[in-house]
């Protein structure tokens, strides 16, 4: 009896050991990969890179300002589009959203969601670029713009349906109409959250490439004429680490760098502010 | 029926007069916010039908041509030959699939001991940081995983992985021929890495909804913790970690830029994982821009139309099983 | 304001509350004299709380609810087709069990927000009439140096308090009370029925308690429901030393609860 006991003692214990050992294998990747971005990346960035332009191929030196600032416009203009739309979608089935329209928009958001983001840059070609004739930074916004709607839609339900429903009331047995407590109130309460969601749908957004590769295209050169091609940090990493050119790899690192730097900022400025909500309540 | 018994009653007799009501109750206002506020967020919200409705047409409509002119031939032809106009997507497709499934045969056993490990077996003050590692991996751009594929993995396969593969695999087809860096097998590998996240977080909610009652009970009758892990919490979420596992899969269908710059981008059908290869969503960044014509360019969207339904197909199955098992909590979609 | 002539303020005729096809009020039929107060008790399940909810058209707001018979505020049926219920939750207030203040508020603006709805006024008046609710509600002193405070910081009786000042705020007729005290510690409970005794020579008020001795201390009559039917409604010391029906005389000595 003793000696079964122990056998499966030991098993446990053994099978413990490989889950832990799982899991550290599974969070290392993440750590190398931080590591060599610093490595490879971290001596490349000075005061140049952030605000020269590129230099002509095969010259050394240069900098990405431009990636930098095309990546804000774009970003920028993807949330101008896509925050109204998907916030308002979330209000939507946070408040009304019970009935089978609810439930309609609720699993094609999912599927929206699910959808690959080359897919949405060809659709997002078809549409702004080929009847234009010519890319620009307003058609990638506009891609970056579709990826963010659904996933806007369901933080913003998931944080307006948190606000308990007391307040609902509270707010309707003072006199209040239902809009006026469905934004003063309810959404109001939400707001830290949604903004949360907001945070987190932008620093994916910043990150994408595919969507951009047929509509904003990408460009050597400054410009911040949104109707006009544009480059973005993504984008530019994309080029110079698939360029043959020595130097080009070495920008490709510090781009990284920067693009990772920018895309944990917000991350992790928006799971701070949900957590410092969370203890205070 | 009740009546009001007299004492209650006031003095009855007595004409009132009474004072005039503050606010008029007859007014007829028609709360006009209301409607404005209802129809301003339904349409809002009805942009989402209506987008993916575009999108599935789009597809349709600019993939017709070659879909009309190859047939369903389009899946299992393997020749992609612009010059000569032949399009046939199945090395695309093979690609895609054994991407896609070497990245599951990886990435799940990693992300089942994450959520398992997180869920059953960590102490409490590892908890917050070992998820918040695991989140970051989903925070990381595809064309970064891209870069540290081509410049860090490739070599590191190269010269500690694959030789010892070839040593004691090589005689199998899976891990015949050379090795030239850029490959199925390095994109597996990525792929693996970059769905982890994803399986793990939504196998952790299903694994944290299982009622510790369960887990008790197994505990209560003599299990050790790995018994009851294994005996009473993992059947019971079973559904919910299969529907996890296809989410996964979902997403590994339609990555595209890290796998675009390790694997190779070759029409090819091969048996070994060390030979370049191509997925559907790399032939789309990689040839869109340069499809001369017309008829090229509709054998591309006819690929997108293709990796679009797959994906829909996938994802919503996966969906489908999650939300059986982790009703209520709205798993997975949680920022991911 | 003019004297209070009417000696009825708000009066149920037939009152009939249902959720879909089951009713959970039957016909009732009560008066609430001007400036009193009126407990309302029974077991739980007794359809108080819903019967409360009908008197400022909140019922109607829950799924499945509707409303038959008529409720008459100053001689005016409320339930009227062209009445606009958002009008009249401003005529009749409401506090609830547990303690709601908004969130994002301070205290100020909490207390002015049922002000608000009606349109701008000027800040002089919002806070001249902020001070007099917060006072009616005896919270004033309490609150005066803190008033852009959050409104969460403040303990368990003086958010419910300060609903009862929001509530208030806006002057309405009637005060409608859910059980205003069962969230609260006996102190709290203590100050919330003092307030009672005060804030009737304003306003006519309801009260749900499922405590009799609150009803007993609070209230000049008191109503007596059992199964969504008003089973016996009296002045308060006769409801409690001579009730009339058997059920009433059941209830109050604790035969049933």
């Amino acid at each position: 009896m003793s000696g079964r006991s122990t056998r499966r003692r030991i098993q446990s214990a053994v099978m413990t050991g490989i889950v832990g050992l799982l899991c550290i294998a599974a969070v290392a990747p993440l750590l190398f990969i931080f590591g060599n971005l610093v490595a490879k990346g971290a001596s490349s960035i000075d005061w140049n890179f952030f605000v020269q332009n590129p230099v002509p191929a095969g010259q050394t030196g240069g900098g990405v300002a431009h990636a930098i600032v095309g990546t804000g416009i774009i970003v920028g203009l993807a949330g101008l589009i896509g925050l109204p739309v998907g916030v308002g979608a979330g209000i939507y089935l946070a408040e009304y959203g019970g009935g089978k329209l609810g439930w309609i928009v609720r699993f094609l958001a999912d599927v929206l969601n699910g959808t690959p983001s080359i897919v949405i840059g060809i659709f997002a070609w078809t549409w702004l670029v080929k009847p234009v004739g010519h890319f620009s930074a307003l058609a990638g916004g506009a891609a970056l713009a579709v990826l963010m709607v659904p996933m806007l839609a369901r933080t913003t339900e998931e944080m307006v349906r948190l606000v308990p429903n007391s307040l609902r009331e509270a707010a309707l047995a003072l006199g209040y109409p239902r809009w006026r407590t469905s934004l003063r109130v309810m959404v109001r309460t939400a707001l830290g959250g949604i903004v949360t969601g907001a945070l987190v749908a932008i620093a994916r957004a910043a990150g994408e490439t595919a969507p951009l590769l047929f509509t904003a295209l990408g460009n050597l050169n400054f410009s911040t004429n949104i109707l006009q091609p544009m480059q973005s940090l993504s984008l530019q990493i994309y080029v110079y680490a698939t360029g043959p050119f020595e130097e080009w790899h070495r920008l490709a690192w510090a781009s990284a760098l920067v693009l990772m730097g920018l895309v944990l900022i917000l991350s992790v400025s928006a799971r701070w502010a949900t957590r410092q909500r969370h203890g205070t309540r | 029926m009740t009546s009001v018994p007299t004492e209650q009653k006031p003095i009855a007799a007595a004409p009132v007069s009474r004072p005039a009501p503050q606010v008029i109750l007859r007014r007829r206002s028609r709360n006009v916010g209301d409607h404005v506020h209802r129809w301003v967020v339904t349409g809002l919200a009805c942009v989402v039908p209506v987008l993916l409705v575009v999108i599935a047409g789009d597809l349709l409509v600019s993939a017709w041509p070659a879909l009309r002119k190859f047939g369903p031939g389009f899946l299992w032809t393997s020749t992609w030959d612009p010059v000569a106009e032949v399009y046939g997507a199945a090395p695309m497709i093979f690609g895609t699939i054994v991407s896609s499934l070497l990245a599951l045969v990886i990435a799940v056993p990693l992300s089942l001991g994450v959520a398992i490990y997180l869920t059953e077996f960590s102490p409490r003050w590892l908890r917050q940081p070992v998820s918040f590692l695991v989140e970051l991996l989903a925070a990381v751009p595809s064309v970064v995983y891209g870069l540290w594929g081509i410049f860090v993995l490739i070599p590191f396969l190269r010269t500690f992985v694959v030789p010892g593969l070839r040593a004691v695999l090589g005689w199998t087809p899976l891990f015949s021929g050379v090795f030239y860096g850029n490959s199925m097998l390095a994109g597996g590998i990525i792929l693996a890495i970059m769905i982890v996240p994803y399986i793990a977080a939504v196998s952790r909610e299903v694994l944290s909804a299982v009622p510790s009652s369960q887990r008790e009970a197994a505990l209560g009758l003599g299990a050790t913790r790995w018994e009851a892990v294994w005996t009473a919490v993992l059947p019971y979420g079973r559904a919910g970690v299969i529907g996890a596992v296809m989410l996964g899969l979902g997403r590994a269908l339609g990555e595209t830029m890290a796998v675009t710059m390790v694997i190779g981008n070759r029409h090819d059908i091969a048996a070994s994982l060390l030979q370049p290869g191509f997925t559907m969503a790399a032939a789309l960044a990689n040839e869109f821009s340069e499809a001369t014509t017309s008829m090229y360019l509709s054998a591309l969207f006819a690929v997108g139309l293709v990796l679009f339904v797959l994906t829909i197909v996938i994802n919503a199955l996966a969906r489908l099983l999650v939300w059986r098992v982790a009703r209520g909590a709205s798993a997975g979609s949680r920022a991911l | 304001m003019a004297p209070d002539n009417a000696l009825v303020r708000l009066e149920t005729k037939r009152l009939t509350a249902l959720f879909g096809r089951s009713p959970a009020v039957h016909e009732v039929s009560v008066f609430f004299p001007t400036n009193t107060v009126t407990a309302i008790i029974g077991p739980s399940g007794c359809g108080k709380s819903t019967f409360l909810r009908c008197l400022n058209r909140m019922h109607e707001l829950s799924q499945g609810g509707w409303v038959t018979g008529s409720v008459m505020l100053d001689g005016d049926d409320i339930y009227d087709a062209g009445v606009n219920p958002v009008v009249i939750r401003r005529q009749i207030g409401m506090v609830f069990q547990r303690p709601t203040p908004f969130p994002t508020m301070s205290i100020y603006e909490n207390v002015a927000a049922g002000l608000r709805v009606n349109g701008r006024l000027p800040r002089r008046d919002v806070d001249a009439a902020v001070e007099q609710a917060l006072r009616q509600a005896a919270l004033w002193d309490e609150v005066k140096d803190r008033l852009e405070g959050s409104a969460v910081a403040l303990s368990g009786g003086q958010q419910q308090r300060l609903c009862i000042a929001r509530a208030v705020a806006p002057k309405p007729e009637v005060l409608l009370l859910d059980e205003p005290t069962a969230s609260l510690d006996p102190a709290g409970t203590q100050r919330i029925e003092e307030l009672c005794h005060e804030l009737k020579q304003r306003y006519t008020i309801v009260i749900v308690t499922h405590n009799m001795q609150q009803a007993a201390r609070v209230s000049d009559y008191t109503a007596f429901f059992y199964m969504g039917k008003l089973v016996e409604v009296n002045r308060t010391t006769a409801i409690f030393t001579r009730p009339k029906q058997p059920q009433t005389e059941a209830y109050i000595t604790g035969r049933f609860g």
